[in-house]
C-alpha cells in the first residue's frame, strides 16, 4: 500500500486576472522508503501540489478544487485542522527552497528544532533539547564551543549551507515517514548543494523516511531519486524510473528538457532552448498543453486531452503520439 | 549592552545642552517679556522685578547663570507663579500627567494591538475591516472633538461618569479613552500592517509546516516581528502622552504637566518654558533609548549591532 496516495488534485488560485489553474489534474503515489522526484520549470506547480494537500496554501486565492490525498487511511484534504497539523512536521515533514528566509530570524536554533518535539511528542524541554542537540550533530553542525553553542546560534550568524542543515534537523527530529523537500539545494552555492544533498540521502537511509523531492534540476533528480515525474503546465506528462527517464525519455517535453542541459552540448556549440513559453494557466487547456511549444504537435494534440498512460512497464507518457506508437 | 546603554546615557548630555542653549535664545527672539501686562505697570516696579530675577543683566551672562543652576538640577523659579520654582510646578503637574497617560497608554495599547492582530489573521474580512474603519475615524477625529463628545454621551446624556475633575476613579475613564483613542487607532493600524507583512514571510510557512498551532504560530513567531514598528512608536508616543495633553487637561480640567507648558508660552515665563521643554525632551531621550534597549531584546541581529558598535 502507498504511503502517500493522491488522486486527481487540483488547486486553482482565484485571482482578480482570472482563474489560475496551478495544479489541475495531477495523481501520484509515494511507496513507503522510495525516494519520488518531482521536475519541472519554475510555475509548472510543483510546490503548490505539494503544498495543497499539507493545506500550506494560503486561501484566498487558493483553493483545492478535486482529489483526494491518502495518507495512512486518512485524506489530507478533507482532514480538519487539528488532524492535519498532528501529521504535519511529525509524520509528513517539511524542507523549504530558501534557508535565508525560511527560518525564523528572532529565534535560537536550538529552540527551532525543539519545537516539533515539544508540540508532537510532549517532550519535557530537557529531553528536547537533547534529542535537538544529537539531532544538529548528526546534520554536521559543529561547533568548536560544542553542540551546545549551537543550539544558542541565531540563523543569521549561520551560512546557507549550515543554515540548510538546521531545517534538515528540525524536519527529521521528529522521524517523520515522509519527507517533502522543495527544492532543497537551488539556493546554495554549487559545492554546498552537493554536500546537503548526501546528507539528506544518508538520513532518509537512517531512519527510512519516504521523500519528494522537487527540483528544476534535472542533475539532482539523477543522483537521487528511484522515480521521477515530469511536470508542466499543472500537470504530470511523463512518469519512470530515474534510469528510464534519462536513458529513453519518451515525451517530446522531457526529451526537450534533456536536450536544454547544457552538459548534452559540445562546448562552445549553442545552448538549446525549447521555443516559445509555458502557456498562461488563465484559460483552460484543452489538449496536450506542450502542443503549442511541442515539435511534434499534430492537431489532435491540441483537441484530444493528454492524459498519462503507460507505454512500458514502469513508464507512463502522457502524449498521445507516444501512446499511438507514431513517435 | 551595558555598555550600549551607558554610552546612550552619555550621549543625552550633549543633547540637552544643545536644547537648552537654542531655547534659550529663541524665546528671547519672541516679542514681549514676562512682566508685560495690560494694564501699564511703574517703570520702577518693573526694573525692580527684572533686576531681581536678573533680566537687567546682558544676554550670556543669564545664559551662564542658568546653566550654573541647571548643573545642579535647579530649574530656576518661575516668573509668573512667583512663589513657586519650576522643579516644583513640574513636580505638581507631572505625577498627574504621568497617571492619565498611563491609563491612556493601557487603552492604546489593548485596544491597538488586540484588533491590529485580530485584523491581520483575517485580512479583507469584516474583522479586519470594521475595525479599521474606525481607527481611520480615530486618527482623523481630533481629542478636542472626541472629548466633549464623550462628556456629552457618557456625562451629561446617561450620567454614569463625571464631566470633569481629577477626583476619584470614575474622572479618569473619560480623559484616558479621549487621550488613549488616537494612539489605539495609530497603533491598530501599524500592528495590522506589519503583522501581514511578518506572516506573508517565509519562516511563517515553515512553523505552520511544522503543525504549530495557529495561536503558537502568531504569538511565538509572528508576534516578536509583528510589534517592531509599534515599539519604535511608542517611544516618542509614551514620552508625549506621559507629559501631559494641553487639549485634554484644559477640556477635563486636570492639573496636570500640559497646561503648564502652554500657559508658560503664552506668559513669556521664560524658565517654565525651558524647564518644561527639557523635561519633554529628557523624557523623549530615555524613552528612545528604552525603545532601543526593547527592539535590541526582541530582534537578535539589533543585539548583535549593539554589541559590535560599542
Amino acid at each position: 500500500m502507498p504511503l502517500l496516495d493522491i488522486d486527481n488534485l487540483r488547486t486553482w488560485f482565484y485571482t482578480r486576472n482570472g482563474v489560475v489553474r496551478a495544479v489541475d489534474g495531477v495523481s501520484l503515489q509515494v511507496e513507503p522508503g522510495e525516494t519520488l522526484g518531482i521536475v519541472g520549470e519554475s510555475g509548472s506547480g510543483k510546490s503548490v501540489a505539494n503544498l495543497s494537500y499539507l493545506g500550506l496554501v494560503p486561501s484566498p486565492p487558493g483553493r483545492i478544487v478535486s482529489g483526494t490525498a491518502m495518507f495512512d487511511g486518512i485524506d489530507l484534504i478533507k482532514a480538519p485542522g487539528p488532524v492535519l497539523r498532528s501529521i504535519r512536521g511529525k509524520r509528513i515533514s517539511m524542507i523549504f527552497q530558501d534557508p535565508m528566509t525560511a527560518l525564523n530570524p528572532y529565534m535560537t536554533v536550538g529552540k527551532q528544532v525543539m519545537e516539533p518535539l515539544l508540540v508532537h511528542d510532549g517532550l519535557g524541554r530537557a529531553e528536547a533539547a537533547d534529542r535537538a542537540v544529537q539531532m544538529l550533530e548528526s546534520v554536521g553542525l559543529q561547533d568548536a564551543a560544542g553542540p551546545e553553542a549551537r543550539m544558542r546560534a541565531y540563523p543569521h550568524q549561520l551560512s546557507g549551507g549550515m543554515r540548510q542543515r538546521v531545517m534538515i534537523a528540525m524536519a527529521l527530529v521528529t522521524h517523520p515517514q515522509l519527507l517533502i523537500a522543495d527544492e532543497p539545494t537551488t539556493a546554495l552555492d554549487v559545492t554546498v548543494q552537493a554536500q546537503i544533498l548526501e546528507l539528506i540521502k544518508q538520513m532518509q537511509q537512517r531512519l527510512g523516511t519516504a521523500m519528494i523531492l522537487i527540483t528544476h534540476n534535472l542533475g539532482v533528480i539523477a543522483g537521487t531519486c528511484d522515480r521521477v515525474l515530469v511536470m508542466y503546465a499543472g500537470r504530470f506528462l511523463e512518469s519512470a524510473t530515474t534510469r528510464d527517464l534519462f536513458y529513453s525519455p519518451r515525451h517530446p517535453y522531457t526529451r526537450a528538457l534533456m536536450d536544454s542541459m547544457p552538459s548534452a552540448r559540445k562546448p562552445g556549440e549553442d545552448l538549446y532552448t525549447i521555443p516559445g513559453l509555458p502557456p498562461e494557466l488563465t484559460s483552460e487547456i484543452v489538449g496536450c498543453p506542450f502542443a503549442p511549444r511541442c515539435a511534434h504537435a499534430k492537431d489532435v494534440c491540441r483537441r484530444r486531452p493528454a492524459l498519462l498512460q503507460e507505454v512500458a512497464p514502469n513508464h507512463a507518457t502522457a502524449c498521445t503520439r507516444v501512446q499511438a506508437g507514431e513517435l | 549592552m551595558t555598555r550600549f546603554i551607558m554610552r546612550r546615557l552619555a550621549e543625552i548630555v550633549p543633547v540637552l545642552f544643545v536644547i537648552v542653549t537654542l531655547v534659550f535664545f529663541m524665546i528671547r527672539l519672541a516679542p514681549g517679556g514676562p512682566f508685560d501686562t495690560e494694564k501699564s505697570v511703574p517703570p520702577e516696579v518693573l526694573e525692580n522685578l527684572e533686576a531681581y530675577y536678573h533680566l537687567d543683566q546682558p544676554l550670556y551672562r543669564q545664559y551662564l547663570m542658568y546653566l550654573g543652576r541647571l548643573v545642579h538640577g535647579d530649574l530656576g523659579p518661575s516668573f509668573k507663579n512667583s512663589n513657586f520654582s519650576v522643579n516644583e510646578l513640574i513636580g505638581l503637574g507631572f505625577p498627574v500627567s504621568l497617571e492619565l497617560g498611563l491609563y491612556a497608554l493601557a487603552v492604546a495599547l489593548v485596544i491597538g494591538l488586540a484588533s491590529g492582530i485580530s485584523a491581520s489573521l483575517k485580512p479583507n474580512s469584516a474583522r479586519d475591516y470594521v475595525p479599521m474603519s474606525l481607527a481611520m475615524a480615530g486618527i482623523c477625529i481630533p481629542n478636542f472633538v472626541l472629548g466633549p463628545l464623550l462628556v456629552l454621551v457618557f456625562a451629561l446624556w446617561l450620567g454614569w461618569l463625571p464631566s470633569s475633575g481629577w477626583d476619584g476613579p470614575l474622572y479618569k475613564i473619560l480623559p484616558a479613552l479621549t487621550l488613549g483613542a488616537a494612539y489605539a487607532a495609530y497603533i491598530a493600524r501599524l500592528t495590522r500592517g506589519s503583522m501581514l507583512e511578518v506572516l506573508s514571510q517565509d519562516f511563517i510557512r515553515t512553523a505552520r509546516a511544522k503543525g504549530l498551532s495557529e495561536a503558537r504560530v502568531v504569538l511565538r513567531h509572528a508576534l516578536r516581528g509583528g510589534i517592531q514598528p509599534v515599539v519604535s512608536f511608542l517611544g516618542p508616543a509614551a514620552a508625549g502622552l506621559l507629559s501631559g495633553s494641553f487639549v485634554i487637561e484644559t477640556i477635563f480640567q486636570i492639573p496636570g504637566l500640559g497646561r503648564l507648558f502652554v500657559q508658560a508660552a503664552f506668559n513669556r515665563d521664560y524658565t517654565m518654558i525651558l524647564g518644561t521643554v527639557l523635561f519633554y525632551a529628557s523624557l523623549i531621550l530615555v524613552f528612545n533609548l528604552a525603545v532601543d534597549v526593547i527592539e535590541a531584546f526582541l530582534d537578535p541581529r539589533i543585539r548583535e549591532e549593539h554589541r559590535n558598535h560599542a
